[in-house]
């Protein structure tokens, strides 16, 4: 790729380096407001219960008690929140439906003081049966978790909600060509029921927030991925106008989906209400983990293929585990059911995907949701079709991979990524077709991810009598790299070097709307409207000089020639909106490539499973910022490393029995594999700014797909994830005493 | 009670609690906000500061153990000669992400670089293997630490 002389596709250093490094970056939990309380979350012991009484009067007189908050304190409020569906209580009411769900609250001088009143609030609980799993839920008679109709959120963006059916809220189905037929066909068909587990997202700041209301005003201070998206609904919740609440967003400490949309905001708030000066909370760890997790998912797949390796149908039934309350567990439905199929060419699919209520914590978005889900499920079964027809699982996706152009998904964007050149480079780089000692195997994975969300943002840019420029831009520094990426954007722009553009966090007050920081989209995005508003400032620039040659130099000059004083400014805004009807059924923004290759060894006596070697490539379009990309797709490896071999929230009867950090295992510098390449592929084929599109999470469904075909590859079953010692041990025990162990039938 | 002890090359008296955390007592009491709070167990390194030059997990170390003794911050080591070679190494690697990890990161390196247990890429991968990054995929951060370790990555 062709690198100009402005910054652009240039590895430029990160532009919070310093601040972060020299542990001066602030985070939520760094600041401080004058007169600041500390609040503290009484949370349900039991899953299900009824609340018979809350008995708060001990804890009010704990010195340094200021106030505590019940749900009697939002008679005066419709106190149920929810994007999607609103159906979440700012603090129980009447009625606990998860271990972990806000009861009361106490604001007090000091945190400790906080923590030592919760424990005099007296809660009379009668407990109900408990809807632990899907399975429970599903059943005939079992117990409603949500009784009350569905009432759509601000943001469900899924057309009309259909009634809830007992306790599933959502159903996304496809249907595509007679299926019946498509399996009539095959020579083979493989199917199974395979089982994914609650994850943990583990930002490793934990949801902090900091609230203040005065009068009808209402100040947050957040850990929030989508300040927009939580500022229009605690103006909807507290029934004041969105301009009256101003959400500032600091630096992140990750977030990876775990910060998307509104989380402890509604209770922040309700309780500075209530004690009349700014409250801060902040969860531990445990609290974090019941505040929103990945979806656990069973699925039952079947995919037809014939002898001469041509994939016929697929059909695929899965139930996601959203827990108590819906948070985005019906967009990681659809996204689901849209990354299910695959993209291949069939003949004809079906997917009939649903979202259950359960008594657990609520789940809601993680990296690359729905791809992760399904990917590996489906790559599986491509492979064991191969396998079944003698064919090279590398040729079989050469042959029916969709290629550019190609539509995927019915009056949906059609493929805008060469996937076969994808997959041919990851298998290059981990040695496909290269022998293999035994208890060592290779796999690939293919997949897209509907990524995006919905297209609007915008940024202003501002430049100064200096010749400097600040991009205004309400995207957040999640750790990506935004504010780096979308400076160099602006600087490419301006013919400036990048380190004369600053990118500042988002205040609601002050940055123009930006819907969200996920879905891969802030360079795609919000990074197209930064580069229309420094577009605007630069036309500016060469309007004043009368020429297109104006170089930068000369700007403070062109300030003084323009005004008539070394001052004055000059404004630019760009804007980015929804083409056509907007619809999402004309989505998505952009297709995600989810592309990656695994080596793996697996120890026959402990059943250990060690990543050898991971590619992943990162089809960007344009790559603003290589160096970046790099390490986007890198932490996204790891990740799925994670997901594939060993995180899983484990639950019994709706309660989580690993919620520490010492118990809910991810990955460590140890984990690193030996050889990991990320394959950056710049075709200029993204929507984005230059041809750019997202990167970031397809790597993390790519590598735990990857993974998954490759512990199958050696010889191993796989049905659940995650792959630890002891399953993988167990598998290989049964393999054993078969006298398939290791194997040695795998052809190649 | 009372507590004497050395902080970033500056001499602290205070009256704590007994049972004051030396994390609490650096952010709140000091306002040394760098050392950050997640796991409370030890498990992530986030909160990592040293103490008498080495490292401990300040979520779980009492202010009152820290009496007479010294402690360094991020907010100290930024300050000294050698941090600029730390900084220089982590900035061309792109070795941190979000930041929340780093300071802990950062002062754990600076350790173990100064006792020279960073011998080989294993050492370095066991050596951090108490410091939990959940964005970079740790390549980044390996990278810059073997150069600084003179090991090859």
């Amino acid at each position: 790729m062709q690198v100009g002389a402005g910054p652009l596709g240039r590895s430029v250093p990160r532009r919070d380096a310093d601040e972060k490094l020299r542990g001066r970056a602030q985070f939520a939990g760094d600041i401080l407001v004058p007169h600041m309380l500390h609040g503290k979350v009484l949370r349900s012991p039991h899953p299900h219960a009824r609340i018979a009484s809350v008995d708060t009067g001990e804890a009010e007189q704990v010195p340094g008690v200021v106030c505590v908050l019940t749900a009697a304190d939002l008679a005066d409020l419709d106190p149920y929140w929810g994007h999607a569906i609103r159906d979440r209580p700012v603090v129980a009411v009447d009625r606990v439906r998860f271990a972990g769900e806000p009861v009361a609250a106490v604001a007090a001088e000091d945190e400790s003081t906080a923590a030592a009143a919760l424990e005099r609030v007296v809660v009379d609980y009668e407990e109900l049966e408990v809807v632990g799993t899907i399975e429970q839920a599903l059943a005939p008679d079992a117990p409603v978790v949500n009784e009350g109709p569905l009432r759509p959120g601000l943001f469900h963006g899924l057309g009309e909600l259909a009634p809830a059916e007992g306790n599933v809220c959502y159903r996304y189905h496809i249907d595509r060509g007679e299926i019946e037929a498509a399996f009539a066909h095959a020579d083979f068909v493989v199917e199974g029921e395979y089982v994914f587990p609650a994850v943990y997202q583990y930002a490793m700041e934990t949801h902090t927030v900091v609230a203040q209301v005065d009068g009808g005003e209402i100040t947050l201070w957040s850990s929030c991925q989508h300040p927009f998206l939580v500022r229009a609904e605690i103006a909807a919740l507290f029934e004041v106008p969105i301009s009256n609440v101003r959400i500032v967003v600091p630096y992140l400490g990750g977030g990876f989906g775990s910060k998307s949309y509104t989380k402890m905001e509604p209770i922040a708030v309700a309780l500075a209400r209530k004690a009349g000066r700014p409250v801060r909370i902040q969860n531990r760890v445990a609290e974090s983990m019941v505040t929103t997790r990945r979806h656990g998912m069973r699925c039952r797949m079947r995919t037809a293929g014939n002898r001469e390796g041509r994939l016929l149908g697929r059909e695929v039934e899965c139930w996601f585990d959203t827990g108590a309350y819906a948070d985005n567990g019906p967009r990681v439905t659809a996204t689901a059911g849209d990354a299910a199929p695959g993209p291949y060419r069939w003949t004809a699919y079906r997917v009939d995907a649903a979202c259950v209520y359960t008594n657990t914590a609520p789940a809601g978005s993680y990296r690359a949701f729905g791809a992760t889900h399904l990917q590996w499920i489906g790559e599986l079964q491509v492979d064991e079709l191969a396998r079944r027809a003698g064919l090279d699982p590398l040729e079989v996706r050469r042959l029916n991979l969709c290629t550019p152009g190609e539509e995927l998904r019915a009056g949906g964007k059609p493929l805008d990524a060469d996937l076969i050149g994808d997959v041919e480079r990851v298998a290059r780089a981990v040695g496909w077709g290269s022998d293999k000692p035994a208890g060592t195997g290779r796999g690939l994975s293919v997949g897209l991810l509907a990524a995006g969300a919905h297209p609007v943002s915008s940024a202003i840019v501002r430049m100064e009598a200096d010749g400097n420029a600040v991009v205004l831009v309400g995207t957040t520094e999640v750790g990506q790299g935004a504010r780096t990426v979308l400076a160099q954007i602006a600087a490419e722009e301006l013919q400036l070097p990048a380190e004369r553009v600053t990118v500042r966090g988002a205040d609601t007050r002050f940055t123009p709307y930006d819907r969200s920081t996920g879905a891969s989209r802030s360079t795609t995005v919000a990074g197209l409207a930064v580069k229309r508003a420094a577009e605007q400032v630069r036309r500016q620039l060469v309007e004043i000089a009368g020429s297109e040659e104006v170089e930068s130099d000369s700007y403070p000059e062109l300030f003084v020639r323009h005004f008539g004083l070394a001052g004055g400014e000059l404004i630019g805004r760009g804007e980015v909106a929804p083409e056509g009807s907007g619809s999402y059924a004309e989505g998505p923004v952009f297709w995600e490539v989810c592309v990656g290759a695994a080596e793996v060894a697996i120890d026959g006596d402990t059943g250990r499973v060690l990543v050898v070697k991971t590619a992943t490539v990162a089809d960007v379009g344009r790559a603003i910022n290589p160096q970046l990309v790099e390490r986007q797709d890198e932490g996204g490896t790891v990740q799925g490393i994670g997901n594939a071999l060993y995180e899983e929230m484990v639950y019994e009867d709706g309660l989580l029995l690993n919620e520490t950090l010492l118990d809910y295992r991810v990955p460590t510098f140890e984990d690193l594999p030996e050889e990991m390449h990320c394959i950056i592929v710049e075709n200029e084929d993204g929507p984005g700014p230059y041809g750019a599109k997202g990167c970031g999470e397809g790597s993390l469904a790519a590598v735990t797909a990857a993974v998954a075909t490759a512990i199958a590859d050696a010889g191993v079953p796989v049905t659940r994830l995650p792959l630890t010692p002891e399953r993988v041990w167990r598998e290989i025990q049964h393999l054993k005493e078969e006298g398939s162990w290791p194997r040695s039938d795998v052809p190649r | 009670m009372r507590v004497e002890l050395e902080v970033n090359g500056d001499r602290v008296v205070r009256e704590i609690e007994s049972h004051e955390l030396l994390l609490d007592f650096l952010r709140d009491g000091l306002g040394l906000t760098g050392a950050k709070r997640s796991c409370d167990m030890q498990a992530c390194g986030v909160c990592t500061v040293l103490v008498d030059g080495r490292p401990v997990s300040s979520c779980c170390f009492l202010a009152a153990d820290a009496d007479g003794r010294s402690v360094l911050t991020i907010e100290g080591l930024a300050e000294r000669p050698e941090f600029e070679r730390l900084e220089d190494a982590f900035t061309r690697h792109a070795a941190l992400q979000c930041g929340f990890c780093t300071p802990g990161m950062l002062l754990t390196v600076a350790a173990l670089l100064e006792t020279g247990e960073l011998t080989s890429t294993d050492e370095v991968k066991r050596g951090l293997a108490g410091n939990l990054c959940r964005c970079t995929g740790y390549r980044g951060i390996l990278e810059a630490v073997c150069e600084l370790a003179r090991v090859t990555a």
